[in-house]
This record gives structure tokens, C-alpha cells and sequence, in this order.
């Protein structure tokens, strides 16, 4: 007998909030996360805005803050999102002798979670030291002069993108499966999906799964403007994620840290914890089509939406929400309106399908398990969140994106949808729990 | 429902010992080291002159027609990954698109890809123009950047940065529609990609599965992390054949390089339909974390790689004594090696000092997130023809280490393999690999 996954926990640091309830009240409201750039001078970028976690401290959630101190913005943020998430499962953190109920060698650790941004003023300044401009090459010698008079060790170690499960193995000292993947945007929807069929398998009893990622740094802003991924609507960033709209430009780059803790059914009872929401369904695929573009008709999302109904032994009539990736970019919206369009058949239109990214921003890696947490939200309150900006619709993509109010209906069974650079597809269905 | 059973058929490599996992596995068996002198850049001014680098290659004879063009796209790891994929599906006998368009003989769909990634560090030289370009009286200036410098970085930039672009151009070459992850846990990622591609198997998830990982490690950013973190050897650069010395008295650190290593896994009935030769089945897979706050070296008792063992052993219900050959870790640091030999002792008891131990690092250097994938390699190919390679540069070996370091090759019928991994950031790893008749 597979053993069923439930949710007993959920913690979340994001730019509407530093906790799942006033992120929730957030999005009810349809605020946005957005505005101009602080964490660094973005001010001649082609983008000068992001959505940023604000007036955040790691150390409010952890009794041992030092531990963490050189840390990643993402590894930061991760220990606050899995304090609240530990608490929230009545799991026990910063302590030798848990009496949680839980074995520590069947703790689980699972994150989608992206490398921590180079160490700024010590790399830049390494480059311009060293590059002779008369040679048009470099002089490595004055190179690591500067690197190696300047560089922290620590602050080099923490941008490796496994350091936030290590950050969260010593909150919680979980001994069980520990991975981290990165799949780019579709990241921490994977690793909650993996870190479920561990525990169905019966590796672990307990998974700290989700994401922290943060890109907000000159390099990750380079690289999404040069990709003109980023929307340029520099005189509105409120309004400049507006997925599934005519005049949708690009996505708004957020950060942040979601996580939830998966538990087996069996051991959730066992310990006497509240069930917040049931996983029952993970598929994944990839494109295979270029490392530039998502597969034009959408094959490979198809795929992954397909594969994880079949997980779940449903049919596409039996879902009640999509959570789209809709990041708000020309490209994936459309694509994403034809994959579902191809699965849900005659009740695509039927099927409400909105994007909090017109609130929250893209948080990348962390952007999945983030919004696995309002799927979740949506089924304990149902509502389906809406999709804010939606003013002008793309004729083009005509599905049901709960347009700029949530939405009050019965919500069982919501699918969360996560694509990521390079063609890669993950979904993840979770339904209310019933014994 | 009973969990399928998951065995691999093919693998494909490129070391600092060869191109290709046949001419590795000769190097191996005839002593040689992959360690020379860093000719990737200059190493001026680091504390250790020395890696593994692997041949040269050119790129373009490793990717169909249809490819060529996306090979600008590729950062060292990508090609890596893109050459030892190519020579698992040939070696398997699995005709995938990028191998010939016209005698396809895989189902796209029910092919997955599972590869460990490193934290890929960009091309300073290809970014120095544009910090040049926004330097105002000799210091860097953020405001020149956004206006003269930016436009400067090649659009594609960051898609040749991104840890999942090595499974997604090997994904696209071979028409890979499965599922498909990138894991990102440091030099644990190979055993961990491979263990998870197991289980995506063992599950139903795919007939088949390419899995492995690749690194690059030979770049000034990468390396100078190494050396500030106190990881390599700064007192051997003039002698690299006997610079690291895994379990040794004198180790003083480790040697990093460049590797890629993919196996082909695949359900074992699948396999046994085609006929195709089976190297080993996948019995044993734990994987556990070590708590190391200070991150300078491993927990003293090894306990994180204690309790992966322990848990691939218990999968593979074997006892200590059914192992014939350990393939350790082993990088050279001694407080590292100690904690890992204390596992390993604590695991199997009196077993652990008569079971062949073979670290490969000495000879490999470590790859980072290639190197669980490589060892595995050595452990199928030490099956196949009963032969264990002598270990170098353990000649007395370290205080509180009590391994069975084989100094001297050996010929042996070899039924398991354990392969044991760790990082500093904690992931552990540990894989039982069974001979199949």
C-alpha cells in the first residue's frame, strides 16, 4: 500500500509578506509586490524594478541567527519560511532531543533552490583589475591579487546552490533524504513532487520541501534583461505583470523562500497534527525542443499536466483551479493557454486558471512551492486568487483567469503548474483532505 | 505493487584520464594520474597549481548537424555532458535521435534525464570587456554597467549558466521527453541523480534513464573558492602524480578537475526484452545529511555517511561481508577522509578491514558533481572484469583509518560495490551495485 502525502505545514518569506496568512490577505486584496529596485543601483537598468522581500531578519526566527549570518539571501529567507513550516507541523527545531514524534533519520529535506548571487564589489572589481583592455586578455596575476585579498570563503561557500538544505539541516537536524535540484522557474514545484514519491516510497516520514532562490542581483538582472525575459515597464511596476493580457511584456523578477511540509498520512495521525491539504498528483516531462523557446504547442507542458492526473488517478473535469505558471511573458502564456487548452478540452474555459505572479513576481526557483502554498490556501478557503492587470485580454487566450477580483467557489481539487527555461515542466495536484 | 528492479546497461564518460570511459578504465588499470599542471588559465597566485583537466576535445564532433549551432550555448559543463551522453546511448545500443534520426529505437516519451550540476561559474574573460566598459576612475560603477556595459554580455548569457542546461541540451540532442531534474548537491549530485532516476524507474515513472552528472571544475572562480577554503593541496604542485592522497599519512588536501560520467539505467525486464548486456543492477541506495555548521570539514564521526550506508545496505539486505570492492569518497582532506573512514568502520564493523578499498580520486582528482558518477563507472567496469585497480598515494595510511587500501591490483569476482559520496553542504550518498550473470 503506497502511503497517501498530506501537508501539515506551510511557512513562506515573499515579497507580499513574511507569513502564509498575510501573503493570503494579500493577494484577496490584489496588491502588488513590485515597486523600484533597492537591494542594488538598478537605476540604468533596462529594468529598474523588482518585487523584493523587504525589512526581512533571519535572526526573529532562529535562536542561533550567527549560524546563518554569511548566508545567501535565499539560504536567509529559507530558515524563516521553514521555522513558520516546522512550527505550523509541530516539528521541533534547534534542538538535540526532538520529541516531535518524528526519527530524524527518516526527515527529509528536499528544495528547488538557485545558487546564491556572486559576492558583487570583490567580483567586479577582481575583473576590471585584472582585464588588460590594450591585450584584450587577462592578467590573472592581478586578477587573484584582488581575489584573493578581497573574497570571503564563506560568502563563496554559501552561494553554492545546495546551502540552503544545509542551512535547514541544522534548524531541524534532519537526517533523512536531503536533495536540492534546479530546474530553473520550475524548480521547487519538482522537489515537492519528488520529495512525495520519497515518501510514498517509504524513504521518509516527513519532508521540508519547496524553494529559495533569489536573482535579484546585477548579474541575475543582466541576465533576464538580456534576455528581454524582464517586463520594462519602469513607470508602473504594479501593473507590469499582467499575464494573459495584450500588452504583457515580461515578468517582474521576485525572490523569496516557500516551504511545506509533506508528511505521510500515517505518520500525520500518528503525531495528532492538523491535515492541511492533500498531495495526490506529480508529473513531470521536458520539452526537448530548444533551449531557447517552449515547445510551440505547448507538447511537453501537455505532457506534464497529463502525467500528473494519471498520478493522481483524475481526469482533467476533476480539477477545480489551475494555478498557472503565467509569468507574464508573450510566449509562456500562450503556450501555457495551449497546453491546457489541449488537455482540459471542452472544459479549458470552464476551468478558472489565474496567476499570482501579477502579484507576487516570478520567484524563480522558490516560484512553485510558493504557489503550491496558495493552491492550498484556495482549497481551505474556496477562492480561486486572481489574476490582477488582466485590462486588456489577448483575444488570443480566451480561458477563465479569475480577472482582477478572487474569486468565491468551491475549490477540491487545484493543480499548481511550474515551467522552467530550457523546457522543463512539472505539476503538482493537491486536493482537500478527507480521511 | 512491487517496485520495479533497475539495472544499467551503458555508461559513457570523459575523465582526466581519457575521452571516453574505455580509455579511463585503461589509465586506471595502468596507474596512471589525471593530475597535471592548470593550463586552463593561469593559476598565478593560487595556492595550488594543479587538477584534473580532461583531453582535448572539439565539441562539433559530439553533436548532430541539427546541434551545431546551439554549441555556442554551451559552457564547459554542457559539453561535458553532451560527450558522455552520447558514448551511454551508443554503448547501450539505444538509438535515440541525436544518435541516428532514421533507426530510432526508444520512446521518447518513456526516456528520463537525471544529472548533477555544479554551481557553473561564467567565463570571466567573456565578461571582462563589459566590466571594462563600465569602470569610472578605475572603479567599477554600477550606473556604466546599466548603460554600457550590460549590452555588452551576448544575449543568451545566463541560458549558458543555468545548472538544468546540461539535461536540457542533452535532452534535446536525444529527443529525452521524460522526466527530467537537475540536482544541484555539490559532489553528492551524481550518486543522488542516479539514485533518483532509480526510483523514477522503480516506479514506472520510465523504461529508461540517462543519469550521471558533470563538472568543470578548472576555473579560476572555482578554484580560488577551493583554495580559500583551505580544500586543496598547496604543498604538491611540483609533484602532481602524488599531490592527492586520499587516506594517507601525508595528505594535504584535495585535487578538484573535470569530468562527466552518465550511465544508462534502465528497467531491468525492459533491458532483458532487447537483450541488452546488463553491467550491474542498482540494489542499494541511502541517502541521509550530515550536520556540519562550521562547514570547514565533515562531522568527525562521519554520522550523515554513516546512515546513508547503513540504508544502502539494509535496501540491498546484503551483509558487510557479500562486498568485494568500496569505493570511497576519499578527497585527500585528512580530517574528511578520517570522518568517512570512521563510518565506513562503524557500518561494517570488522568487514571494513578486509573489503578492498579503491579511491579514485588520486587518480581522477575530484569532479565534483561528476565524481559519484564516475566512481560508479570504475565499480561497473572493476565488475566487469573482475580486476581492482592499485589505489595511489596511500602508502601509510592515516591514523584512525583502518581501510583495506589495495596497493596492488587485484584480480577478484566482484558481486557488490558500495560507492559513498558527501558535501559540505551536508547531502550524503551511498549506492549498492549488484553483478548480474
Amino acid at each position: 500500500m503506497t502511503e497517501r502525502v498530506v501537508i501539515t505545514g506551510m511557512g513562506i518569506v515573499c515579497p507580499l509578506g513574511h507569513d502564509v496568512e498575510t501573503l493570503w490577505q494579500a493577494i484577496l486584496a490584489g496588491k502588488s509586490g513590485a515597486a523600484k529596485t533597492t537591494i542594488f543601483d538598478a537605476s540604468t537598468f533596462p529594468t529598474t524594478f523588482d518585487a523584493e522581500v523587504k525589512d526581512y531578519d533571519h535572526a526573529r526566527y532562529t535562536k542561533n541567527p550567527q549560524l546563518h549570518e554569511h548566508s545567501n539571501r535565499g539560504s536567509g529567507f529559507v530558515v524563516g519560511a521553514a521555522a513558520q513550516a516546522c512550527r505550523q507541523a509541530a516539528i521541533d527545531v534547534e534542538t538535540d532531543e526532538p520529541t516531535d514524534g518524528i526519527d530524524r533519520s527518516r526527515l527529509g529535506i528536499y528544495l528547488g533552490a538557485g545558487e546564491g548571487s556572486v559576492d558583487n564589489d570583490v567580483f567586479f572589481a577582481a575583473i576590471a583589475e585584472g582585464w588588460d583592455s590594450e591585450k584584450d586578455e587577462m592578467d590573472w596575476g592581478r586578477w587573484a591579487q584582488v581575489a584573493f585579498g578581497r573574497m570571503s570563503p564563506m560568502r563563496e561557500l554559501e552561494q553554492e546552490p545546495n546551502m540552503p538544505a544545509a542551512h535547514l539541516a541544522m534548524l531541524t537536524g534532519a537526517r533523512g533524504p536531503t536533495r536540492s535540484c534546479l530546474t530553473a522557474c520550475a524548480a521547487s514545484t519538482q522537489a515537492a513532487g519528488e520529495a512525495t514519491m520519497l515518501i510514498r516510497k517509504g524513504d521518509a516520514d516527513v519532508v521540508i520541501a519547496g524553494g529559495a532562490h533569489s536573482m535579484i542581483h546585477p548579474l541575475g538582472l543582466t541576465g533576464f534583461n538580456r534576455l528581454t525575459a524582464l517586463s520594462t515597464r519602469n513607470d508602473s511596476p504594479e501593473t507590469a505583470s499582467r499575464p494573459f493580457t495584450a500588452s504583457r511584456d515580461g515578468f517582474i523578477l521576485g525572490e523569496g523562500a516557500a516551504i511545506l511540509i509533506l508528511e505521510s498520512l500515517a505518520s500525520a495521525k500518528k503525531r495528532g497534527v492538523e491535515i492541511l491539504a492533500e498531495v495526490i498528483g506529480y508529473g513531470s516531462s521536458s520539452d526537448a525542443f530548444r533551449v531557447t523557446d517552449m515547445h510551440e504547442e505547448g507538447r511537453g507542458a501537455a505532457q506534464a499536466i497529463n502525467a500528473a492526473l494519471a498520478d493522481a488517478g483524475i481526469t482533467y473535469k476533476d480539477i477545480d483551479y489551475i494555478n498557472t505558471h503565467g509569468t507574464s511573458t508573450v510566449e509562456n502564456d500562450s503556450v501555457e493557454t495551449k497546453a491546457i487548452k489541449a488537455v482540459f478540452k471542452e472544459e479549458a474555459k470552464n476551468t478558472p486558471a489565474s496567476s499570482v505572479k501579477s502579484m507576487l513576481g516570478h520567484l524563480i526557483g522558490a516560484a512553485g512551492a510558493a504557489e503550491m502554498i496558495t493552491c492550498v490556501l484556495a482549497i481551505r478557503d474556496n477562492i480561486a486568487p486572481p489574476t490582477m492587470n488582466l485590462n486588456d485580454p489577448d483575444p488570443a487566450l480566451d480561458l477563465d483567469y479569475v480577472p482582477n477580483k478572487p474569486r468565491k467557489m468551491p475549490v477540491n481539487i487545484a493543480m499548481n503548474e511550474s515551467f522552467g527555461f530550457g523546457g522543463q515542466n512539472n505539476v503538482v495536484i493537491i486536493k482537500r483532505y478527507q480521511d | 505493487m512491487d517496485s520495479a528492479r533497475v539495472a544499467i546497461t551503458g555508461f559513457g564518460q570523459i575523465t582526466p584520464l581519457g575521452l571516453t570511459a574505455g580509455d579511463t578504465w585503461d589509465s586506471l588499470c595502468a596507474g596512471r594520474v589525471g593530475i597535471e599542471a592548470i593550463t586552463a588559465f593561469d593559476p598565478v597566485g593560487f595556492s595550488c597549481k594543479i587538477a584534473g583537466q580532461v583531453p582535448e576535445y572539439k565539441i562539433r564532433d559530439y553533436v548532430p548537424k541539427t546541434h551545431r549551432k546551439a554549441t555556442k550555448l554551451m559552457s564547459r559543463d554542457i559539453e561535458l555532458a553532451v560527450i558522455a551522453a552520447k558514448e551511454a546511448f551508443i554503448h547501450a545500443g539505444l538509438v535515440t535521435r541525436g544518435i541516428d534520426p532514421e533507426n530510432i529505437n526508444v520512446d521518447p516519451e518513456r526516456v528520463a534525464i537525471n544529472l548533477g550540476a555544479g554551481l557553473i561559474s561564467c567565463d570571466l574573460v567573456e565578461l571582462a570587456p563589459a566590466v571594462a566598459a563600465s569602470v569610472t576612475d578605475g572603479i567599477f560603477d554600477i550606473r556604466k554597467w546599466g548603460t554600457d556595459g550590460l549590452g555588452l554580455v551576448t544575449p543568451l548569457w545566463l541560458l549558458k549558466y543555468l545548472p538544468n542546461m546540461l539535461a536540457c541540451h542533452v535532452g534535446i540532442i536525444h529527443d529525452i521527453q521524460g522526466p527530467s531534474n537537475t540536482i544541484t548537491c555539490a559532489e553528492t549530485a551524481g550518486h543522488l541523480a542516479i539514485i533518483e532516476a532509480a526510483q523514477i524507474i522503480a516506479r514506472g515513472g520510465s523504461d529508461i534513464a540517462l543519469a550521471g552528472g558533470a563538472e568543470a571544475k578548472v576555473n579560476p572562480i572555482i578554484m580560488i573558492r577551493q583554495c580559500l577554503l583551505k580544500r586543496v593541496t598547496s604543498e604538491n604542485n611540483d609533484e602532481p602524480d602524488s599531490a592527492c592522497r586520499p587516506f594517507d599519512a601525508d595528505a594535504k588536501g584535495s585535487v578538484f578537475g573535470e569530468a562527466a560520467g552518465v550511465v544508462i539505467l534502465e528497467e531491468l525486464k525492459h533491458a532483458e526484452k532487447r537483450n541488452a548486456k546488463i553491467y550491474a543492477e542498482l540494489v542499494g541506495l541511502g541517502q541521509s545529511n550530515s550536520i556540519n555548521p562550521a562547514y570547514e570539514h565533515i562531522e568527525p564521526d562521519g554520522k550523515g555517511i554513516r546512515i546513508a550506508i547503513e540504508k544502502a545496505m539494509a535496501e540491498a539486505q546484503i551483509r558487510p561481508d557479500d562486498l568485494d570492492l568500496i569505493i570511497p569518497h576519499g578527497t585527500g582532506v585528512p580530517a574528511d577522509d578520517l570522518a568517512e573512514a570512521s563510518a565506513i568502520q562503524a557500518v561494517l564493523g570488522d568487514a571494513a578491514a578486509k573489503i578492498p578499498v579503491w579511491p579514485t580520486k588520486s587518480m581522477l582528482s575530484n569532479t565534483g558533481a561528476a565524481s559519484g558518477a564516475v566512481d560508479i563507472i570504475a565499480a561497473l567496469c572493476a565488475m566487469r572484469d573482475g580486476k581492482i585497480p592499485a589505489a595511489k598515494n596511500c602508502n601509510r595510511k592515516a591514523a584512525g583509518c583502518n581501510l583495506n587500501i589495495v596497493n596492488q591490483p587485484q584480480e577478484k569476482n566482484i558481486r557488490f560495490v558500495l560507492c559513498c559520496s558527501y558535501t559540505y553542504g551536508g547531502q550524503t550518498a551511498a549506492v549498492v551495485l549488484k553483478k548480474t550473470y
